[in-house]
C-alpha cells in the first residue's frame, strides 16, 4: 500500500479522479449559467439570486472548497507528472513525429492545461473576486432588497468582443481537454473495458463536445444580443 | 535498376559519457530490396574504407523477433510502417534524395551505450522483479490438467508477442514503459497459472518501472501504433485496474 | 583420445530410469557451494541455469546479447515435438524416437534419443505451468498440429512464433533465479577461452564487450549452450550474431568435435536478392502443402512467371517424385532446387530461386482459406521482397538453417574434456545427419531441463572437495593473455579489408562447395581455398576503432577467425565421409534416380575430430553407432 500511494499509476489516478470530479462541477456550473438565457429583468433577478445562494449557502460554500481542492490536486500532481516526464527523457529527439501516431490533444495536455489554469485566473478576477471583494454594483429588487448584480457584471463583460473571443477560444482548450482527459482517465482508472469501449470513446466526445459548446454560447448569446 | 541515393543524419555518441551529436554522410547506389540494416552495412563498410569507424547498431535476428533492433528513424521507432521492426523494413519505403535521420531510443532509463546502442537491462530487472510464475523444474502437473479457454490462451499470447525491443519506451512522451510491463502482467494474469502470484507480480513489476526512471502513462496511444508486434493499450488499462483493485483492497 | 560414451546398461527402455535412480547425487549443502558456468542462455541454457539454480547450485551465466531473451532460439517458428498422444493417434515414446533416428538417417545415437523422447512430454508440462500459451482446442486442451511428414500429430506450437513463446518461458525462470541471486547474469559478454587445469574445465575468460575487459571466471563445471555454427556459410537463417567461438575454443582446449560437416539445408527460404544480402529468412515449411514448385522449361525464360502458359512449367518435384511430390524431406527438395538452377533454369534476378506458386490452390480453395492458412507467411514474404504472393508466385530458395555436428558428447552431455559440458545444438547429439521439424526446440529444453541437471551432479559428486581455484591461477593468466593477444593482433593489423568482405568470401566458398552437394575434387580445392583465404585475413583484414571500448567490428573479427578453423574441418569431415547421409550428399554417392546413397557398411559412426593444431590437420576418432532396435533401412520418396 505504500508504494501504491507513491506509485505513478496511483499519481495518475489521482488525475483522473480529480479531472472527473471537475467535469461534474463543469455541468453544475453550466446549468447555472443556463439562466443567462432568460431574457428581461426576470432573467436579471433569477441569476442575481443564484448567484447570492451559491455564495452564501453552506452545502455550495463545502461543495466550492471540495472543488478548489480537487483543482489544486488536479494542477499540482499533474504538475509533478509532466516535470517527472521531462526527467524520463532528459535528452530530446531531434526528430519527433507524434502526429503519425497519436492526438494532438493527447499529446499537448499541459499546454492546454496551462490555457485552461489561465482562463480560470481571468474567469476568477473578473466574476468570482468582484462578487467576492469587488465594488459591485445592486439591482433593486420589487420587495426593496437589494442583491449584487452579478448579471450586470456577465453582460457586460460580455459586450467586450476581445473578451468573449478569449472565453470561446478558451472553450475550445477545454474541449480538447476533455477529449482526451474524460476517455483517459477512464482508462487510467481501468474501467474502459473493451466491450463498453465505444460508450465510453463516443460519451467522453459528447462530454467534449457538448460542456465547452453550450459554455461558449452564453457568452456569443450576450454578445450579439449586446450588438 | 537505379540505384537509390540518401543522406543519413546520425546520432554518434562514443560513449555513455560522451555528449554526441548528428554527422551526415551520403550513402549512393542503393538497391531498394535491401533492409534498412542492411543500408547500414553498406555505410558501414563505406566508413571501414574511408578509416572511419562503423556506427553501432544493436541488431541480430534480422527477422523481427528477437527485439534487439532499435533505431528512431523521421521521428518513428522502426520507422514509418506499422508492424514492423527495423530489420524488416525495406528501403523501397524511401525515395531517392530523401533525408533519414536516425536517433537511437531515448529514456533515462535506457542510456546510450554508444552511437544507437542503448542499454534496456532496466526491461530485463523488470521482469526479474515479479514477471514469472513460480515453478521449479520438474514440479509441473500435466499440461492438461488445467483446460485454458481458447480465447483466454488467444489473448494471452496476444499480450506474450512482445519482443521487448523498448519502441514503447521510446515513442512514449512520457519515455512509459506501461505497454512493455502490462503485456506481461497481462499474459500471467489471463492464465490460471499465474493466479497464486498475481497480486505480488503487479505490484513488484510497477514498482520496479517507477524505480527505473521510466515516466507515466498518458494514454496517448502512440506506444501500440509504434508497436512492431501491434499490443493494445487494453492490457494497460488491464494492469491499471489490477493495480487499483489490489490495493484499494488492502 | 578415447570416446567412452557410457551408455548405461540394460535395456533401452530402462536406461535413463535406472541412471536417474543409481546416479551419485550432491547433497544440498555442498551444492551450495559448487559454481557452474553457463554460457549461452537460448532454450538450451537458460533452462540449464535456471533449472541448475532452483536445485541451488551456484551459476553464473553469460550472453553476447543485450539481454538474455534475444538468444536465437526465439526465431523458431513451427512447433516442438512431445510424445503425449493427446490426440489420441497412436503416438508413444518408441514412435518418436524411431521418427527421430530414421529422420537423423541413422547417424545418431540411439541411448541419446530414446532419453530425448522419454523427457519431451515433461517439457511440455513445464512449459504451460510456466504460462507459455500454447495454441488450444476450444475444449481447453493443447491443440497440436503434424509436422515434417510423421504419421502422428505430436507438434506443440503457439501461432508461428513458438521458439519465442518458449524462450520467454526459460527466460523468466531465468529471471527469478536471478533475482534470487542464485544465478549471476552478465550480458554482452563473451566467452573467448575455456580455462584447463589438471586436464579439467575450470573456468572461463570473458570479454566484457562494452567495456573490452577480459575476465576470469572460475567454476567447478562449464556448460556450453552456445548454439550451432550455420554462420559459417555468412548467409543462413541464423541471428548475425550466432557463432561457433565458445565451442571452437572449446575444440581447441581439447573438447572433440563430431560430424562438422552434417548441416541443414531449408528449402522454403526468400532468395538472396543482392551482394549486400546479410541474412536469410525462412518461410515455414507449410507452405508446401498447398504450394507447387515449378521453373521454366525453357532455360533463361525471363518472362514474368504469370505470362508463362502451364505447358512450359516444370513441376520437377511433381515428375521426379511423383509418391511425395512437393513434400518431400528438406534435404531432397532443397538438392532437386539446386540442380534445377545449377542447369541454368533458375528465375528471378538472380537466378537463384524457384517458383513456389499458390494459383491453384487459390483457384481450388478460394482466397479466403488461402490466407487463413499461410496469411501471415504471404505478409512476410510481401514485406521484405515487396510482392503479392496471391498474384504472383512466390520466389525461394534453400538455405541453412541448422547444424547437427557439433561438441561430441557422452551419454552425459559431457565433451570429452571432463567437467565441460555441451547441450542443445552446440552438441551433435540426437539428430544424427539430419534433423526433424520442431524437435530442435525439443532437444535444447530436454537438455537444459531434464538432462544435464541429473548428469552434471555425477560429475559434480566427485568434485565435493574442490575448493573455488583462485583466478590468478597461471592457466587462467594464459588464457587471458592468449586472448588478448589475439585481439591486439587484430586491432593491430591495418589491412584494407573489413572482416564482413571475408566473412562474405568465405561463405561462398562453403557454400559452393561444403552446402547442399559436396564432391571430393572441389572439397579438396576447397581447403587450400579456406586455408589461403585465412592467411590473407590475418594480413589484411581491417578492424577500427579501440579494444577498450564497444567495438562490433572487434567481435566480429573474432568470431569469423574462427569460422574460418570451422570451415577447413567441415571440408575435412565432408571429404572423410564417403557416403551421401541427411545432410550431406556426396555427387559421387547417389543411385541412378540422384538419390542418396548411405554406406552403413563403412559409415555407421560419428566422426570425432581431435585438434592438433591450426597448421597440422586433426585426428579423427570414430564413434561406432550400435543399432541394436531400430533397423537402418533406405528412405524412398519415389
Amino acid at each position: 500500500m505504500n508504494n501504491y500511494l507513491t506509485s505513478n499509476i496511483f499519481r495518475k489516478v489521482l488525475a483522473s479522479l480529480s479531472g472527473l470530479f471537475l467535469v461534474t462541477f463543469l455541468i453544475g456550473h453550466l446549468l447555472g449559467n443556463l439562466q443567462l438565457f432568460i431574457p428581461g429583468v426576470e432573467g436579471q433577478t433569477q441569476f442575481n439570486k443564484y448567484a447570492f445562494f451559491m455564495t452564501t449557502n453552506p452545502v455550495v460554500k463545502l461543495l466550492s472548497i471540495i472543488t478548489y481542492s480537487a483543482i489544486f490536486l488536479h494542477i499540482f500532481i499533474t504538475l509533478y507528472l509532466v516535470i517527472q516526464s521531462k526527467r524520463a527523457r532528459p535528452v530530446q529527439y531531434a526528430v519527433s513525429n507524434g502526429k503519425d501516431n497519436s492526438s494532438w490533444s493527447s499529446r499537448n495536455m499541459s499546454v492546454l492545461g496551462t490555457v485552461l489554469l489561465f482562463f480560470l485566473i481571468v474567469h476568477l478576477k473578473s466574476f468570482w473576486y468582484e462578487m467576492h471583494f469587488g465594488e459591485m454594483p445592486y439591482q433593486y429588487l420589487s420587495d426593496g432588497t437589494k442583491i449584487k448584480d452579478l448579471h450586470l457584471i456577465t453582460t457586460s463583460a460580455f459586450q467586450n468582443p476581445f473578451y468573449t473571443f478569449f472565453y470561446v477560444f478558451c472553450m475550445v482548450a477545454l474541449s480538447l481537454h476533455l477529449k482526451h482527459g474524460v476517455e483517459s482517465a477512464i482508462q487510467t482508472v481501468g474501467l474502459k473495458i473493451p466491450s463498453y469501449e465505444k460508450f465510453f470513446k463516443y460519451g467522453a466526445m459528447l462530454v467534449a463536445f457538448s460542456i465547452p459548446a453550450v459554455f461558449a454560447s452564453i457568452p456569443i448569446y450576450l454578445y450579439v444580443s449586446s450588438l | 535498376m537505379s540505384g537509390l541515393d540518401l543522406t543519413l543524419k546520425i546520432w554518434r555518441q562514443k560513449s555513455s559519457v560522451d555528449n554526441g551529436g548528428f554527422e551526415t554522410y551520403d550513402v549512393k547506389g542503393l538497391n531498394s530490396h535491401m533492409s534498412f540494416l542492411e543500408m547500414m552495412d553498406v555505410l558501414n563498410e563505406q566508413l571501414v574504407t574511408q578509416n572511419k569507424e562503423p556506427v553501432a547498431f544493436d541488431h541480430d535476428c534480422r527477422e523481427g523477433i528477437c527485439g534487439m533492433c532499435s533505431m528512431v528513424i523521421n521521428g518513428r521507432p522502426h520507422g514509418p510502417l506499422k508492424g514492423t521492426t527495423t530489420c524488416q523494413l525495406h528501403m523501397r519505403h524511401f525515395n531517392n534524395g530523401d533525408i533519414i535521420t536516425i536517433e537511437p531510443w531515448r529514456a533515462k532509463a535506457f542510456p546510450v551505450i554508444k552511437d544507437l546502442v542503448v542499454d534496456r537491462s532496466s526491461f530485463d530487472r523488470i521482469i526479474q522483479s515479479g514477471g514469472y510464475i513460480s515453478v521449479n523444474t520438474g514440479s509441473a502437473p500435466d499440461g492438461n490438467a488445467i483446460p485454458i479457454p481458447k480465447d483466454i490462451a488467444e489473448e494471452a499470447f496476444d499480450a506474450a508477442a512482445c519482443i521487448g525491443c523498448g519502441a514503447c519506451v521510446a515513442t512514449c512522451k512520457n519515455a512509459s514503459a506501461s505497454l512493455f510491463v502490462s503485456a506481461k502482467v497481462s499474459q500471467l494474469s489471463l492464465l490460471p497459472q499465474g493466479q497464486p502470484e498475481r497480486k505480488e507480480r503487479v505490484n513488484k513489476m510497477v514498482a520496479q518501472m517507477d524505480s527505473e526512471g521510466f515516466g507515466h502513462c498518458t494514454n496517448t496511444g502512440a506506444c501500440e501504433v509504434e508497436c512492431p508486434k501491434e499490443i493494445s493499450i487494453e492490457y494497460i488499462r488491464k494492469m491499471n485496474l489490477d493495480y487499483n483493485v489490489n490495493n484499494i483492497k488492502s | 583420445m578415447i570416446l567412452d560414451s557410457k551408455i548405461p546398461d540394460g535395456p533401452l527402455e530402462s536406461k535413463w530410469t535406472k541412471y536417474k535412480s543409481t546416479v551419485p547425487l550432491v547433497s544440498p549443502a555442498n551444492k551450495r557451494k559448487l559454481e557452474i558456468i553457463v554460457v549461452g542462455t537460448g532454450l538450451a541454457g537458460a533452462s540449464a541455469a535456471s533449472s541448475l539454480a532452483e536445485m541451488g547450485y551456484q551459476v553464473k551465466s553469460f550472453c553476447f546479447q543485450d539481454s538474455p531473451r534475444r538468444a536465437h532460439s526465439i526465431a523458431a517458428q513451427g512447433g516442438i515435438n512431445a510424445a503425449k498422444n493427446y490426440q489420441n493417434d497412436g503416438d508413444s515414446v518408441y514412435r518418436l524416437f524411431y521418427d527421430t533416428i530414421k529422420g537423423g538417417d541413422y547417424r545418431s545415437r540411439e541411448a541419446n534419443v530414446y532419453r530425448l523422447a522419454e523427457v519431451s512430454a515433461s517439457i511440455i508440462d513445464q512449459c504451460v505451468a510456466q504460462g507459455v500459451p500454447f495454441a488450444r482446442e476450444y475444449g481447453g486442451t493443447l491443440d497440436n498440429r503434424s509436422f515434417g511428414g510423421v504419421q502422428v500429430s505430436r507438434t506443440f506450437y503457439a501461432r508461428g512464433q513458438t521458439g519465442q513463446q518458449l524462450l520467454l518461458g526459460a527466460y523468466s525462470a531465468l529471471s527469478r533465479q536471478i533475482s534470487k541471486g542464485n544465478v549471476k547474469m552478465y550480458n554482452r559478454h563473451e566467452m573467448v577461452d575455456i580455462v584447463k587445469i589438471d586436464g579439467k574445465a575450470r573456468g572461463v575468460i570473458v570479454r566484457n564487450l562494452l567495456t573490452g575487459e577480459f575476465n576470469r571466471h572460475f567454476g567447478h563445471a562449464v556448460v556450453l549452450a552456445t548454439g550451432g555454427y550455420g554462420n559459417v556459410y555468412y548467409l543462413s537463417t541464423n541471428a548475425m550474431g550466432s557463432n561457433v567461438t565458445a565451442a571452437w575454443k572449446a575444440y581447441k582446449k581439447g573438447a572433440a568435435f563430431s560430424n562438422p560437416c552434417f548441416t541443414q539445408i531449408h528449402p522454403t527460404c526468400i532468395p538472396v536478392s543482392g551482394e549486400y544480402q546479410s541474412k536469410l529468412t525462412l518461410m515455414s515449411e507449410s507452405l508446401r502443402n498447398d504450394g507447387r514448385i515449378w521453373v521454366p522449361k525453357k532455360k533463361g525464360d525471363n518472362r514474368s512467371p504469370n505470362e508463362i502458359p502451364e505447358e512450359e512449367r516444370d513441376y520437377y518435384l511433381e515428375r521426379r517424385y511423383p509418391a511425395f511430390g512437393n513434400l518431400v524431406p528438406r534435404d531432397v527438395a532443397s538438392r532437386a532446387a539446386k540442380e534445377r538452377c545449377d542447369e541454368g533454369y533458375g528465375v528471378g534476378e538472380t537466378g537463384l530461386a524457384v517458383y513456389l506458386d499458390f494459383e491453384n490452390a487459390i483457384n481450388r480453395l478460394g482466397k479466403d482459406i488461402v490466407s487463413a492458412r499461410y496469411g501471415n507467411l504471404f505478409a512476410m514474404y510481401d514485406k521484405i521482397t515487396g510482392d503479392d504472393p496471391y498474384s504472383t508466385p512466390m520466389r525461394i530458395f534453400p538455405a541453412v538453417h541448422y547444424t547437427m555436428g557439433g561438441l561430441w558428447v557422452d551419454y552425459d552431455l559431457m565433451t570429452t574434456v571432463p567437467g565441460l559440458y555441451a547441450i542443445g545444438e552446440c552438441n551433435f547429439s540426437d539428430h544424427g545427419a539430419n534433423r526433424l521439424g520442431a524437435s530442435a526446440l525439443m532437444q535444447g529444453l530436454a537438455d537444459g531441463y531434464f538432462v544435464l541437471p541429473y548428469t552434471i551432479g555425477k560429475y559434480l559428486s566427485q568434485d565435493i572437495r574442490t575448493t573455488p581455484i583462485k583466478t590468478d591461477h597461471e592457466a587462467f593468466v594464459e588464457a587471458e593473455n592468449d586472448a588478448k593477444e589475439r585481439n591486439k593482433k587484430l586491432l593491430n593489423n591495418n589491412g584494407n579489408r573489413s572482416v564482413e568482405s571475408f566473412h562474405r568470401d568465405l561463405g561462398k566458398i562453403v557454400w559452393d562447395y561444403c552446402g547442399m552437394s559436396r564432391n571430393e575434387s572441389s572439397l579438396v580445392t576447397a581447403i587450400e581455398d579456406i586455408k589461403q583465404l585465412r592467411e590473407k585475413f590475418w594480413k589484411d583484414v581491417k578492424v577500427l576503432g579501440d579494444e577498450k571500448s564497444y567495438n562490433p567490428e572487434l567481435d566480429k573479427a573474432g568470431r569469423v577467425a574462427d569460422f574460418f578453423e570451422l570451415g577447413e574441418l567441415m571440408m575435412r569431415d565432408a571429404l572423410e565421409r564417403n557416403e551421401s547421409c541427411g545432410g550431406h550428399f556426396r555427387e559421387e554417392y547417389q543411385t541412378k534416380e540422384g538419390e542418396a546413397l548411405r554406406d552403413d557398411e563403412e559409415y555407421t559412426f560419428a566422426s570425432t575430430w581431435e585438434f592438433k593444431g591450426v597448421n597440422h590437420p586433426p585426428i579423427l576418432h570414430k564413434e561406432d553407432l550400435d543399432f541394436k532396435t531400430v533397423h537402418p533401412t533406405q528412405r524412398s520418396y519415389k
